[in-house]
């Protein structure tokens, strides 16, 4: 069977499940519409949590973006699986025992005050929004590079997938079809790169594989080979990077801060019964997103070194199928600047403009039958563009695996962009059904009321997150890393100090998150926007060389700073207050506390 | 009656906070630590076909982690049993 009928047979029964999971689990009433009953297992919520989590960028783009950086792409590495050392020691088990529905309850409640609650609002809604217009786009691209259809019609499939299962069934829906697409997503990421790792190094677990010697009986280590072809090539080592370390060491810490402060995440550990459960489950979660977060690293070493090899000082008529097909595509791209018919892969960009990506010139063939670049960056002699999500979608034809190996790719894909937006999806609803409507707006809203304005919010969320997907604003792509930023700004310093720090009282908390989250908003806008000055300033301008991802870390720490002098100067919260910490502190009786 | 069950919480809460202080000074070591700061010292030693630093920064501080993870589970569960915080007024019931 072609690989384009085993991608809408696997696709297909893929879609045939969420639905019937859907149908299977509608939410009742608010509770299990927000968070699902609170009755989930604590393996069930990590297997959700870690699908909520790996996102497209995940699936598709993390191993690329680590076969192009080398070393410095640990900071993904680190900071998106280090936050939930942060999450299980100390959010997760305090708020679940404190027992609400979302991140600005708690805030609202331990900071006893209306505007704590519509700073976290607010916040809460930034954060989601930013990131969830991303996911949309990622299920358009997939499906229009898997099944051939416009990304527009892949949006809109997606839309009506994921309204279909939020709308219906809420958390509860949610949570049991993220169950599903873990599975789905996991194989579909650990079959090719079994299949590859035993390739290269005739090793069956890659996290061994690429430390291991190459297969060709030579006895050199693949990751040697890979640093002698990186430095052959002109870049830096492999194994060694080219951010300054004071940038990798922020940009980890505001990655894995921001992680343990996204409310899409923080939402998950209402679900499970006890508070052991919550330190349980965020175990589960880590260790599932630990299979393919160190399935990555090895991927990107696999997928670099056959590309280096496949193509480099090849003549381009010689070159594999593979190489044209994604050529149509346009992630891939070649001009012979030397005119030797050669494919030469160097330092450098190939192509200048356009965010470095190239302008093909219609449908007209060059010399070789390549398809014609106009953008051609002539003071560099790299003569190939490749697009870094290649690394995932072509990894297995590179490879040579079998048709459905290459489908299962899409179906993972798909998977892991439904399952993060349907969860942001919901964190969006329930912040205008809940925390909106029900505790700012119209307090006696009935619970059926509520629940079908959270329905309601949960097709306009929708609605929005396709409009973004299909009309992508210039800044989505780059705010969307930068939605660890604003979470690591504003959410993490005001739970942690409301948990750890019973003085801690609502003029400091608001202070906090308001000077945060707008350090963080300003230095985004400037160096990383540009729509301060008319041109984006460079690099050489960052403060003490830290770029925007990185300055999440430093906006933390002045709102932890903020927070704790404002506090000194201002009165301590009220004793019913310092009871509610005290309460959260102890794990039992988490029943009692649910009577809200 | 009240200062009794305060007591017990304060001395409950001093041995939380003991815990993740020590587990998070080896959250640190890992990554920041081992990943980052001495990554350059480290990738002197092998392990492998890996230099150990960058063995760290990309797969080691991972594993670490998930370690990390389970052994808080373990002890909070222990602590809860030893302060009879580890039943629910939910499960009495039952």
């Amino acid at each position: 069977m072609s690989v384009q009928i085993w991608t809408y047979v696997l696709v297909g029964i893929t879609f045939a499940l969420y639905i019937g999971i859907a149908i299977w689990s509608r939410a009742a009433s608010t509770k299990e519409f927000y968070v699902a009953g609170g009755g989930v297992s604590p393996l069930a919520n990590g297997m959700a949590t870690a699908a909520d989590w790996m996102s497209a960028a995940s699936f598709i783009s993390m191993a690329g973006i680590i076969a192009f950086d080398g070393y410095d792409g640990a900071v993904y590495l680190m900071g998106w699986t280090g936050g939930y050392v942060l999450l299980a020691l100390l959010l997760a088990p305090y708020l679940r025992k404190f027992g609400k529905f979302t991140v600005p309850d708690f805030i609202g409640d331990r900071y006893y005050s209306k505007t704590a609650r519509s700073v976290a609002v607010f916040c809460a809604l930034l954060v989601s929004f930013t990131y969830v217009a991303g996911q949309m786009r990622g299920v358009g691209i997939v499906f229009s590079r898997f099944l051939e259809v416009d990304i527009n019609t892949g949006v809109l499939i997606g839309m009506i997938i994921v309204l279909f299962y939020a709308v219906l069934g809420g958390m509860k829906g949610i949570t049991y079809t993220q169950v599903a697409q873990y599975c789905v997503l996991i194989f579909a990421f650990m079959v090719p790169a079994i299949f590859i790792s035993i390739q290269m190094t005739g090793n069956p677990i890659p996290q061994l594989g690429f430390g291991d010697t190459v297969a060709d009986g030579s006895g050199t280590y693949l990751l040697d080979k890979l640093d002698g072809l990186s430095t052959e090539l002109g870049f830096s080592e492999y194994t060694d990077g080219s951010k300054s370390m004071l940038d990798v060491f922020t940009i980890t810490l505001a990655l894995m801060v921001g992680t343990a402060g996204l409310p899409h995440v923080i939402v998950r550990f209402f679900t499970v019964k006890r508070v052991r459960d919550a330190r349980k489950s965020a175990g589960y979660a880590l260790l599932l997103i630990a299979i393919l977060y160190t399935t990555a690293p090895a991927v990107a070493v696999f997928a670099k070194t056959n590309l280096i090899e496949s193509v480099h000082n090849k003549q381009y008529k010689e070159v594999p199928l593979w190489f044209k097909n994604w050529e149509d595509t346009e992630l891939l791209g070649w001009v012979d600047k030397n005119e030797d018919g050669k494919i030469q892969y160097t330092k450098g960009h190939a192509v200048i403009g356009n965010k470095n990506k190239p302008i093909f010139d219609g449908d007209q063939r060059g010399e070789y039958g390549e398809r014609i670049i106009t953008n051609v960056n002539a003071s560099t002699k790299n003569e190939l563009f490749v697009d870094r999500d290649i690394m995932v979608l072509a990894n297995p034809e590179i490879a040579n695996l079998p048709n459905w190996v290459i489908a299962l790719v899409a179906a993972g894909g798909l998977a892991a962009a439904l399952s993060t937006a349907a969860g942001l999806l919901l964190v969006i609803s329930s912040s205008v059904s809940h925390d909106l409507i029900k505790k700012m707006i119209k307090p006696d809203i009935s619970e059926k009321g509520e629940l079908v304005a959270a329905r309601i919010s949960a097709v306009a969320a929708v609605c929005v997150a396709g409009y973004f997907g299909i009309n992508p604003p210039g800044f989505v792509a780059a705010v969307v890393a930068l939605a660890f930023g604003l979470a690591a700004a504003s959410f993490f310093p005001a739970i942690v100090l409301g948990i750890f720090y019973k003085r801690m009282n609502k003029e400091g908390a608001i202070a906090g998150m308001i000077i945060g989250i707008l350090c963080m908003l300003l230095y985004m806008i400037k160096y990383k926007l540009g729509w301060f000055d008319n041109v984006l300033p460079s690099s050489d301008e960052w403060w003490f060389g830290i770029s925007p991802e990185g300055f999440g870390a430093v906006a933390m720490f002045i709102n932890f700073i903020v927070s704790l002098i404002v506090c000194q100067f201002t009165s301590k919260p009220p004793k019913e207050v310092q009871e509610i910490v005290e309460n959260i502190r102890i794990p039992s009786n988490v029943g009692k506390s649910m009577n809200h | 009656m009240m200062s009794e069950q305060r007591k017990k919480a304060k001395a409950y809460w001093k041995e939380n906070v003991k815990y993740l202080s020590v587990l998070l000074v080896i959250w640190f070591f890992v990554s920041y630590g081992a990943g980052i700061l001495f990554k350059d010292a480290l990738n002197e030693i092998r392990l492998g076909g890996f230099k150990l630093g960058f063995w760290f920064a990309q797969q080691g501080s991972i594993y670490v982690f998930v370690i990390l993870i389970f052994v808080y589970v373990r002890l909070m569960n222990k602590l809860d049993k030893k302060y009879g915080y580890d039943k629910d007024e939910t499960d009495l019931k039952k």
